[in-house]
């Protein structure tokens, strides 16, 4: 049985595969399958049964996320399915692996999650640096279209299905899917309140579902190999397999599809080839950009959603960043800091001036002039940027590391201040 | 209602709206900014946290916003919690951290809600320490500042100017702390209510050009409740004075007509007050010069004018009891009709219509409620701006029914306007030119006034078979059946007409309101007739139906009438120049009251210099028949007197009132509008001049160093004075709104009885006209209309916000928006005639109406 559903067809050293070559290898197998009589309910069944969570960092229930989804007569008949392509988190190129490495399989699962909302049309939010992406998925969609898996009437079903690719402008808040809605809409990308969820009201008011690249490309898997399987896939108690990806300063950086519940040693030392000769690991941030810290004594740990939890992390996009001993944590924290002011969309106060500020107060200290006052500051926005004080999730997101990063490696920020300068700089 | 806990109190509230609504309607102090009463909440600026419990037993509980969190039944929160305090004042530290330190300097000072909210955070120590973050400010126009680095990016700007108002060229533009709000290059902006980003700003990002040339802090202001006579809207006001000068309008809430908001015209064109040809001293012209009159010459003049052979004519600018005491000194039978024949003409049909139950003339806010509109040959944003504001909220009521289907609660702003997109109430409009209403329009004709006639005709036939036919081309049919199943569908349809162009449209406007009327059994349909002036509907119904204007100047002419007086009022711009040159010619004396200058007070032997607006107390019949009182702001510097005072020995407003109650019918119940019996609070009189008015024993030293004593103000329940009790019961005296901690104008929650209601105590003006019976009957289509042969042009008024209005045009800031005088001919017109760009065309009237 298949043991990597979603890299299967993924050689990086050679194009991707064409329609015919994916066909050859249970591709589409999925979109025939609802062609022989799978209803939409059946579908959604499948892919609540199948445990499926979100892999755009949330880790929300596929399922139960298309379960919002008005359904019946009285619903409105439009409705959209949006592909969150707008791969942005630091450190995070799982999406893009996915993309260039076999856009068929997105495509499948496109139809699938499409299908099973019953939405006719669905768009692409790619990334605008992700060139490569927008070429090779344009090229696949021409591909499906003429196979006659897009467009009208799909293989009989009397289903309409079609896809619509728009390369992003470029926001990091982009990512956040409300504001994918609001850029895609062509306004201004800030967030929107929810509720009303984009389950109910999204896409120009229409009942919208936004899914992660990842989370789609596990779809076809689920349909065409079952439940049974796609659980066998995972070794803890998370379902299926994933992306994992490090970077840092280790000796083979990467991405590889794993099962879920390896220990995180494992990815570290085994896949990543451990850290580079000469230097320690110091921590490292699971998920990517937007997650806590944690260090080399959590490495035992299993790459679950839960068991990361319960140390105060979360595994989020699974691709995660390792810090070195040789390497500044107040640099790097600062570093995020900057990023993560720079594309607050300014419009809820406590992100809007207050990660500046959190930004300015890291130049300052990486300069020599960190105080005790302005330390003291960072902490405090650790709280006041928390979670439900924000109108969404991007400045909790940039507390992970910040807040973290003053808990694990408090005496490197009181060194910066002591000695006013950064001591890891010659 | 919901029962809800707010630290351990339980409190009745409704359960439709959100927790921050409710707790400002109860009264209770809550900092906020992006929220708007009439906006709604986007949940931007996280300011008005609180602390929310699962229930008793939760002693953690979570923080949310209470903007943004319905006021459901149960809820238990606490805004004294010392965490959501201590959040609040964060938010407030940083909002600050790129505030500059200008308060002294900048002119929302004294009035700022930004300062407000932050006292009442407790937040009181800068700790931020890094360079602040700026901007280049704009050049907006003539009547708006830009100060960008006082912004706290609240958003309220461009929601009121795009979402609420329409405007396009404001927007928010950039991220994170450098968020900008601007136009997307410097210029003038578009809107006709820009004017309202100084009240909506919290801070002092957009103020008051015209104000800041003559700055003065608000508590220094001298003010009174007022009532805007730029248009017939009646739109309430707030004038302030310093020093003998107008400084500036600002709205004044009223829950029925202008709610929180003005047009340009009214917030910008009283200064005129100020304008320096004020008439100011009683003249007599003696060979082309004036000649100062003394008292008793004046009198004397007077007396000459009360003799056999007098006529009087009115104005539909000037207030109730100015037209009643120069009808009581010539006798009714003498006293005409201030405006065109053509517009005396329609107003009769007006004055009829009024009468008859099968309409009702809504109010602003009733203009908001409606689900269907049509409007008929008028171009309402120019007419009566305010309304057009107010249509534009009528076609969100598709936006509204949408999200209680979602169950998307209506005060969520940003949720409704994206579910719905651009699904909204129909709002058709059929009228001879493009409107700036066009682009909410579900539908747009442009045709030549018979033809609009015509189809409003053809409309009510197929609303109602007893509506007469009109003959009308088939070019129209599709859309005529779409407005006519709009209408028909609609559980509040508005059909909107005027008079700017005489009775035709009128007469059709007419028509398809009564025959909706019969179609939906007989419940009174909202016909909205719109008329140029703030006292066009006060006039008119102390004018009797025989005496136009035309009659007057006739009698002029032929010798019947020897004398007349022009009462605020320039015929030149009312009827021919020949026939009104003839007429005064013909005249053995001319006595005109004016404010200012005009061609008739150059043909005048005596000209009497009448107070404006802002310098006498008033009342006025705005275009639904509401009659409003409008106090004396401050006194005129040398002669000028109201009117009356010149014409008649009343002392008294109130006497004039109770006269035109008794003597002019349909003013019966004029005297509603006056302050209650009792108007005085231990008998102290409310003052015009604030508590912190600075300055009093200094302000006049350089003319004489004794401080002089206070006028008496004998006339009003108000002082020109600080001394007295502030208006906090009266709401009829609710002049400058102000309560402890609220300085800016968001105290106005304080005075309602609950947030977006009436004021306290008081009363948003009263509807004079009493509809008798529904005996009316349809009006013949096509008897009127005019058609121009093949080489002629029927000559359309185009109403200018900026210029149409005497008054306003003679101010600054107007006169710098206004255009040229302009004779505008369609392309097809143009076309027919073989005429291109560049081409010199010669027009000549063909008899003048």
């Amino acid at each position: 049985m298949v043991t990597n559903p979603l890299t299967k067809n993924i050689d990086m050293s050679r194009p991707p595969l064409d329609i015919t070559a994916y066909e050859a290898n249970d591709g589409y197998q999925s979109v025939h399958a609802i062609a022989k009589g799978l209803s939409p309910e059946d579908v959604l069944e499948l892919v609540k049964g199948s445990g499926l969570k979100g892999r755009g960092g949330a880790g929300f229930p596929t399922g139960l996320k298309w379960s919002f989804v008005p359904r019946g007569d009285n619903s409105p008949k439009q409705k959209y399915l949006v592909v969150n392509a707008d791969e942005m988190e630091p450190g995070t190129f799982k999406d893009r692996l996915l993309m260039e490495g076999d856009p068929h399989l997105m495509l499948e699962g496109m139809i699938i999650a499409a299908y099973t909302i019953q939405a006719s049309k669905a768009y692409i939010f790619l990334r605008g640096e992700y060139t490569v992406s927008e070429v090779v998925l344009r090229n696949a969609i021409k591909e499906a279209y003429e196979k006659g898996y897009l467009g009208k009437d799909i293989l009989g079903t009397g289903f309409d299905f079609d896809i619509i690719m728009h390369t992003s402008a470029g926001r990091y808040i982009c990512g956040e899917e409300t504001a994918l809605l609001n850029a895609l809409e062509g306004k201004r990308a800030n967030p929107r309140a929810k509720p009303p969820f984009p389950q109910v009201s999204g896409l120009w008011g229409k009942p919208t579902i936004v899914n992660n690249v990842e989370t789609l490309c596990n779809l076809p898997g689920i349909l065409t190999y079952g439940i049974d399987w796609y659980q066998g896939l995972a070794k803890g108690n998370d379902h299926g397999t994933k992306l994992f990806g490090v970077s840092g300063k280790v000796k083979t950086p990467g991405c590889w599809e794993l099962p879920l519940g390896l220990p995180i040693r494992e990815l570290l030392e085994g896949y990543a080839g451990g850290m580079q000769d000469g230097l320690e690991l110091r921590g490292f941030l699971p998920g990517g950009g937007s997650t806590d810290f944690m260090l080399p004594e959590h490495l035992d740990i299993t790459l679950d959603y839960d068991e990361i939890a319960k140390v105060g992390s979360r595994l989020a996009t699974g691709t995660m960043i390792v810090l070195d001993d040789k390497t500044c944590p107040v640099g790097m924290v600062g570093n995020l800091m900057k990023f993560f002011a720079h594309e607050s969309c300014g419009f809820c106060t406590p992100c809007r001036d207050g990660l500046p500020w959190v930004d300015q107060i890291f130049r300052d200290f990486e300069n020599g002039e960190g105080s005790e006052k302005d330390l003291q500051i960072l902490h405090d926005h650790v709280t006041y940027l928390g979670p439900g004080r924000t109108f969404c999730a991007l400045a909790p997101g940039a507390t992970a590391p910040l807040g973290s990063g003053l808990k694990y490696f408090k005496e490197d920020f009181e060194k910066h201040i002591t000695e006013k300068r950064c001591s890891y700089k010659h | 209602m919901a029962k809800i806990v707010i630290d351990g109190v339980e409190h009745e509230v409704n359960p439709d709206n959100n927790l921050l609504q409710e707790c400002l309607s109860l009264g209770l102090d809550l900092p906020y900014f992006c929220w708007h009463p009439s906006m709604g909440s986007v949940g931007a600026c996280r300011q008005c946290a609180v602390m929310q419990y699962r229930d008793a037993d939760d002693k953690e509980g979570m923080l949310v916003m209470a903007c943004m969190t319905p006021a459901a039944d149960g809820a238990i929160i606490s805004i004294e919690d010392e965490g959501a305090k201590s959040f609040r004042s964060e938010v407030i530290e940083s909002l600050m951290t790129s505030h500059p330190h200008d308060c002294p300097v900048c002119e929302e000072g004294g009035e700022c809600h930004l300062q407000d909210m932050t006292l009442m955070s407790g937040h009181n120590y800068r700790r931020y320490d890094k360079k602040k973050r700026t901007h280049r400010n704009q050049y907006l126009g003539p009547f708006v500042n830009h100060e960008m680095n006082r912004c706290i990016t609240c958003y309220r700007c461009v929601r009121f100017y795009g979402d609420y108002a329409g405007g396009t060229d404001l927007s928010a533009q950039a991220s994170h702390h450098h968020v900008y709000f601007g136009r997307h290059e410097e210029g003038v902006l578009e809107s006709e209510f820009s004017g309202n980003l100084v009240e909506v700003c919290p801070t002092g990002v957009f103020t008051d050009k015209a104000f800041s040339e003559n700055y003065s802090r608000k508590w220094d202001l001298q003010t009174a409740p007022s009532v805007c006579v730029g248009c017939s809207v009646g739109c309430n006001t707030s004038p302030g004075e310093r020093y003998g000068s107008l400084r500036r309008t600002v709205n004044r809430y009223n829950s029925e007509v202008n709610g929180y908001f003005l047009c340009d015209r009214g917030r910008f064109g009283f200064d005129f007050v100020n304008n320096s040809d004020r008439l100011l001293e009683p003249v007599q012209r003696v060979d082309n010069t004036g000649e100062l009159l003394a008292d008793d010459q004046v009198k004397a003049f007077i007396k000459e004018f009360k003799a056999d052979g007098t006529i009087g004519i009115g104005s539909p600018r000037a207030s109730n009891e100015s037209n009643f005491a120069l009808r009581a000194m010539v006798g009714e039978e003498n006293f005409y009709a201030g405006y065109s024949d053509v517009e005396h003409e329609s107003m009769q049909v007006l004055l009829d219509l009024a009468s008859d139950t099968a309409f009702h003339s809504p109010s602003v806010r009733e203009i908001e409620m409606a689900d269907a509109v049509l409007i008929l040959g008028e171009d309402v944003t120019n007419v009566a701006p305010r309304i057009a504001l107010a249509l534009r909220q009528s076609v969100r009521n598709k936006a509204k029914d949408l999200a209680d289907e979602s169950r998307i609660p209506q005060w969520q702003d940003s949720a409704v306007r994206e579910l719905a997109q651009h699904d909204l109430s129909p709002l058709s409009i059929i009228s001879s030119a493009v409107s700036r209403l066009d682009d909410v329009a579900s539908d747009r004709v442009i045709e030549s006034l018979s033809v609009v006639a015509a189809m409003g005709h053809q409309i009510a036939n197929k609303i109602s078979a007893s509506a007469p036919k009109a003959d009308c081309s088939a070019a129209h049919d599709q859309v005529i059946e779409k407005i006519v199943e709009q209408l028909k569908a609609a559980k509040r349809p508005l059909i909107i007409a005027g008079n700017s162009n005489g009775s035709e449209v009128i007469r059709a406007a007419a028509n398809i309101a009564r025959a909706l009327y019969d179609f939906k059994d007989n419940s009174a349909i909202d016909l909205c007739l719109l008329v140029p002036e703030v006292n066009s509907v006060g006039m008119s119904l102390m004018t009797n139906a025989k005496n136009p204007l035309g009659a007057a100047l006739k009698k002029l002419h032929d010798g019947t009438a020897k004398r007349v007086i022009v009462l605020e009022n320039d015929l030149y711009r009312r009827a021919s120049r020949a026939k009104v040159d003839a007429a005064l010619t013909a005249a053995t004396k001319v006595l005109v009251l004016d404010q200012l200058p005009t061609s008739t007070t150059a043909n005048a032997d005596v000209v009497l210099p009448a107070t404006a607006f802002s310098e006498h107390e008033a009342t006025y019949i705005n275009y639904e028949g509401r009659a409003q009182l409008s106090f004396q702001v401050h006194q005129c510097k040398k002669q000028a007197q109201p009117s009356w005072r010149w014409l008649c020995d009343a002392e008294h407003v109130d006497d004039l009132v109770e006269r035109c109650c008794n003597e002019v019918p349909g003013l019966a119940r004029l005297r509603e509008v006056l302050p209650g019996e009792n108007p005085f609070i231990a008998g102290m009189k409310v003052p015009r001049q604030s508590h912190r008015y600075s300055g009093r024993t200094a302000m006049t030293a350089n003319v004489n160093v004794h401080e002089p004593k206070q006028r008496e103000d004998k006339e009003s329940v108000m002082s020109f004075s600080m001394e007295g009790m502030p208006a906090q019961k009266d709401a009829s005296v609710h002049a400058a709104s102000w309560a402890p901690k609220w300085n800016s104008n968001q105290s106005i929650s304080k005075f309602q009885d609950e947030v977006n209601g009436e004021l306290k105590q008081g009363h948003p003006g009263c509807l004079l006209i009493e509809r008798k019976d529904s005996s009316g009957s349809y009006f013949k289509a096509g008897s009127d209309s005019i058609e121009p042969s093949a080489n002629q042009l029927r000559l359309v008024f185009s109403y200018q916000i900026f210029g149409s209005d005497e008054l306003s045009a003679r101010s600054k800031p107007i006169q710098a928006r206004m255009t040229d005088a302009y004779i505008g001919l369609s392309p097809q017109d143009a076309q027919k005639r073989d005429l291109r760009q560049g081409d010199v065309a010669t027009i000549s009237p063909l008899g003048s109406p």
